[in-house]
């Protein structure tokens, strides 16, 4: 029964080792995807290239299945898993902020490690920049621990919060993935071509 | 690069085929080790480590780096950091079995390098402060979030590609 680790059946040593493993296999599925080219990137806001919602949904898509699947299975547990924990101002303030450096940098974290190893220059400089962010943060977390610590809600889910059927959220969660596929193929017929 | 300029198809992989990848990965991962994936908790480490090796003292007192030191071990000694390693790793393989790895300058014909660069500055610094006050960028929060239908997980993607959107027009030149 999983989560493998958390339940002791691998030996916890084995838990760097693991992580490399997994990092190699997100680096590469990234960087063959086209995650490694801020222009690819940055299409998805202007409407000539939907590299980054078809697979951030694929993605999303499967896993939740999966991850379902698995739990109906009896090959995982879902409740062991950590589910990231819900600060309400912190999560839409931290997006919003995110989302405007998304678009003025063309990166987001993991895509620039990719474009990093491939030598972009400019996705050093984009990692520069995330560290010097972490370094503001750090020295004025003072004034913004009210943010970053208040309206916590717990580490809840969907199900906890409005009482859903899980199966029914994911089924819908899909066919929401699916049109926007599908919307965005129209979009990206009318819009002007950027070649990069 | 050899590529082909009028159809840029070929190149890169089909993006459903590239997610249906990433999901099985996600699943993997949580999985062996009951949480998901994630990016900017290697910068963070990186971050409190330099800190800590320049400024002892400071890093010990400060509210927030003091809560990722220990007197045993590093701050670098954490599954995000060798994960990230492992990220470096993977994409250098990716470009180099394509043949993309070279020291270059990304940016539209439209702007100089120069241009790019500023702006991937202040988009990194952007990132790094949402990413904390978020406590996970796009892979840790919203990806990782999404897989277990996490409620913040969920907010933050709409947070993240909302503003996008809604700012994407005032930087366009940069792009189109």
């Amino acid at each position: 029964m999983g989560p493998i680790i958390p339940n002791g059946l691998i030996p916890i040593e084995w838990d760097s080792i693991i992580a490399i493993f997994i990092g190699i296999c997100f680096g590469f599925v990234l960087e063959s995807s086209g995650f490694s080219s801020s222009r690819k990137l940055a299409g998805v806001f202007y409407g000539y290239d939907f590299a980054v919602l078809k697979v951030f949904f694929t993605a999303a898509v499967v896993s939740v299945i999966g991850i379902y699947y698995m739990d109906y299975l009896g090959y995982l547990d879902i409740r062991q898993l950590y589910v990231h924990p819900t600060f309400l101002w912190g999560a839409i303030i931290g997006g919003v902020i995110m989302g405007v450096g998304f678009v003025a940098g063309g990166f987001c974290p993991g895509t620039s490690l990719c474009a990093v190893a491939i030598g972009k220059l400019d996705a050093w400089v984009y990692v520069l920049g995330i560290m010097v962010g972490v370094l503001l943060f750090s020295e004025f977390f003072t004034f913004i621990e009210p943010i970053y610590d208040g309206y916590f809600l717990g580490n809840i889910t969907l199900m906890d919060s409005f009482d859903w059927n899980p199966y029914w959220v994911i089924f819908i969660f899909s066919i929401i993935a699916v049109v926007a596929f599908a919307l965005a193929d129209v979009v990206r017929k009318r819009v002007k071509k950027v070649f990069y | 690069m050899n590529t082909n300029k009028n159809s840029n198809r070929h190149v890169y992989w089909n993006p459903y085929f590239g997610g249906f990848l990433l999901g099985l990965i996600i699943i993997f991962t949580f999985y062996l080790t009951g949480r998901g994936l994630g990016a900017s908790g290697a910068m963070k480490s990186s971050v409190v480590a330099l800190v800590d090796g320049v400024a002892p003292t400071h890093a010990r007192t400060n509210a927030y780096y003091s809560l990722f030191l220990s007197d045993e071990d590093t701050p670098l000694n954490t599954w995000l950091v060798f994960e990230a390693l492992g990220i470096l790793i993977g994409a250098f393989i990716s470009g180099g079995l394509a043949g993309r790895i070279r020291w270059r300058v990304q940016h539209s014909p439209k702007i100089t390098s120069r241009r790019r660069l500023g702006f991937a500055l202040g988009g990194g610094i952007l990132f790094g402060l949402g990413a904390q006050i978020a406590r996970g960028c796009t892979s840790g929060a919203a990806l990782s979030g999404m897989a277990v239908l996490s409620v913040g997980g969920f907010i933050t993607m709409l947070a993240i590609f909302g503003s996008a959107y809604a700012v994407a027009y005032f930087f366009r030149k940069n792009w189109i």
